[in-house]
């Protein structure tokens, strides 16, 4: 005990240590205000796109919902009129909700859609005071019809999207310019999924 | 009498508005020295940010405990605070050309006031603990009331080296004796122990085991809220303030110019050296984690006051053989 009582070389020493660290260069991001760049695979909100002539892609065959383990989708299928046609085959959805309190970003939906309808986009701003808010129907996870198709999950982008605000200058933990469809096993999918693509 | 009103409201507000940024300069200090930039959100730079607190603490909802004394849960926080100012009755802040000193008070015992009112400062602490009628504020309150008793003994023993020194208890007298050499020198030993013995009276880090917020959840004032833990709070600023100081008037030579810089004016080195010190204060705080309770009683009367004993021992011989 005599010895810790009387190390006052220890605390000089510690002294030293907070001094110096009280100009060192702080790894803060101030995050409202700036944003950190995410990984390239990063897992956001989902999306449901469309193809290029406006129609959906969702045929509503349910096995997102299927694939989804938590649960977190509700898919009810319906028909086609032949008149008024919503997606391209026979069939479509009359309803889809995805639960994001539920969701845990797994991405399992993405993978199972056999139309490459449902992707995850890297947004995750969802806060919202109320729990009903977080059930996103169709009319949230649709691309609006003037916005294009939407992003292909090989192809998705890696920055911040434009609207979501400023990025800050540190260095991602992952090589950024690489990004998904660099990756081997984007590579495979791609080129499996070719035929799908419309 | 009008004149000591208008004084006394003054140096009130001086007090408080150093109080509120002595706060929010701890924090970025702190912040600094962890990697962070502090509070920087209200105001540019966070210089808001004391007002943001303030009405924070005004509008809390004030709580009193079932198991509460109700007068002296009460009572507690304004002993507290009541004590913290009193204490700027004598600190005097700097002297006119004839010698007489800024202070609402000049009184020639004025050391001994500061130490008699500083020491009933430990009633709110020991009241309030006390009063909650709850257990980590009474065991907040017995470390408080040992502890204070403990180091209070060392640090008027390091003052009475100082006092044969300058051959006066007056704080201006104690600043004009150093005139040409600061008390630092000559009881140096006294400063290093006024230092810690200040550390401690003021229940900071790293002898803040009145309030130890891992093991006590906030000590003697676990169960208080809203503005009467403000009272608290302003009262362990203001406190800071004081021991600062004192710190100044007694070793550094309160507003002598070091070095003959007498271009600048004595009431600028007062503020820089008290502002050394406060900084000081927070740097330790960011530094040293908090002492076991065994080990403060072991350090404070096997260590400081032997230490001090020795330094006064010293000081006597030296000024006799003169
Ligand atoms: S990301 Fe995973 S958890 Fe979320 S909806 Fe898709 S499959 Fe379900
Ligand atoms: S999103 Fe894909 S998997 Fe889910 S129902 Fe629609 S088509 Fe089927």
């Amino acid at each position: 005990m005599r010895k810790q009582l009387f190390n006052v070389g220890a605390i000089l020493q510690g002294l030293g240590i907070t001094f110096k660290y009280m100009f060192a260069k702080r790894p803060t991001i101030e995050y409202p205000s700036i944003k950190k760049q995410h990984a390239p695979r990063f897992h956001g909100l989902h999306e449901l796109r469309r193809y290029a002539d406006g129609k959906e892609r969702c045929i509503g065959c349910e096995l997102c919902s299927s694939a989804c383990p938590a649960n977190a989708i509700t898919v009810i299928g319906a028909e086609n009129s032949p008149d008024a046609r919503v997606s391209p085959g026979e069939r479509r959805a009359a309803s889809y909700e995805i639960d994001e309190l539920r969701c845990i970003f797994c991405g399992l939906c993405e993978e199972a859609c056999p139309t490459d309808a449902i992707v995850l986009t890297p947004r995750f701003e969802m806060a919202d005071y109320r729990r009903g808010a977080f059930v996103y129907s169709k009319d949230r996870l649709l691309v609006p019809t003037d916005a294009g198709v939407g992003t292909p999950p090989d192809e998705r982008p890696n920055g911040i999207p434009a609207d979501l605000g400023r990025v800050a200058e540190v260095k991602s933990t992952t090589n950024v310019d690489r990004g998904y469809s660099a990756t081997h096993r984007g590579e495979v999918l791609k080129t499996e999924r070719k035929g799908l693509a419309g | 009498m009008l004149v000591i009103f208008v004084k006394s409201a003054v140096l009130l507000l001086v007090v408080v508005t150093t109080f509120a940024y002595a706060m929010l300069f701890e924090r970025k200090i702190l912040g600094w020295m962890q990697l962070r930039p502090g509070p920087n959100r209200v105001g540019p730079w966070g210089l808001l940010q004391p007002a943001a607190d303030a009405a924070k603490l005004i509008l809390k909802e004030d709580l009193t405990p079932k198991t509460a004394d109700p007068l002296i849960y009460r009572l507690a926080p304004f002993i507290s605070l009541l004590t913290a100012f009193a204490v700027y009755a004598v600190v005097p802040f700097g002297a006119n050309g004839d010698g007489s000193p800024w202070a609402i008070g000049d009184v020639n015992a004025g050391i001994l006031f500061l130490m008699a009112i500083s020491s009933i400062g430990v009633y709110g602490i020991s009241l309030g603990g006390w009063a909650s009628g709850s257990k980590f504020p009474l065991l907040g309150a017995v470390r408080g009331t040992a502890q204070m008793i403990s180091y209070e003994l060392s640090m008027s023993l390091s003052f009475v080296g100082v006092l044969m020194l300058a051959g006066t208890t007056s704080l201006t007298g104690i600043v004009n004796a150093q005139e040409r050499l600061w008390f630092l020198i000559p009881q140096a030993l006294g400063f290093v122990i006024y230092v810690i013995t200040a550390v401690a009276e003021t229940n900071r880090t790293p002898f803040d085991l009145v309030e130890a917020e891992t093991e006590l959840v906030g000590g003697f004032h676990t169960e208080y809220s809203g503005l009467r833990f403000g009272s608290f709070f302003i009262a362990e600023y203001v406190n800071m303030l004081t021991v600062s100081c004192i710190a100044t008037l007694l070793f550094l030579g309160g507003w002598n110019a070091p070095f003959g810089l007498t271009l600048v004016p004595g009431l600028a080195w007062f503020v820089l050296k008290v502002g050394a010190f406060m900084f000081f204060y927070m740097w330790l705080r960011a530094t040293l984690p908090r002492f076991r309770y065994d080990r403060l009683m072991t350090f404070g009367w096997k260590v400081l006051l032997p230490l001090a004993t020795l330094n006064l021992v010293a000081t006597a011989a030296w000024v006799a053989l003169h």
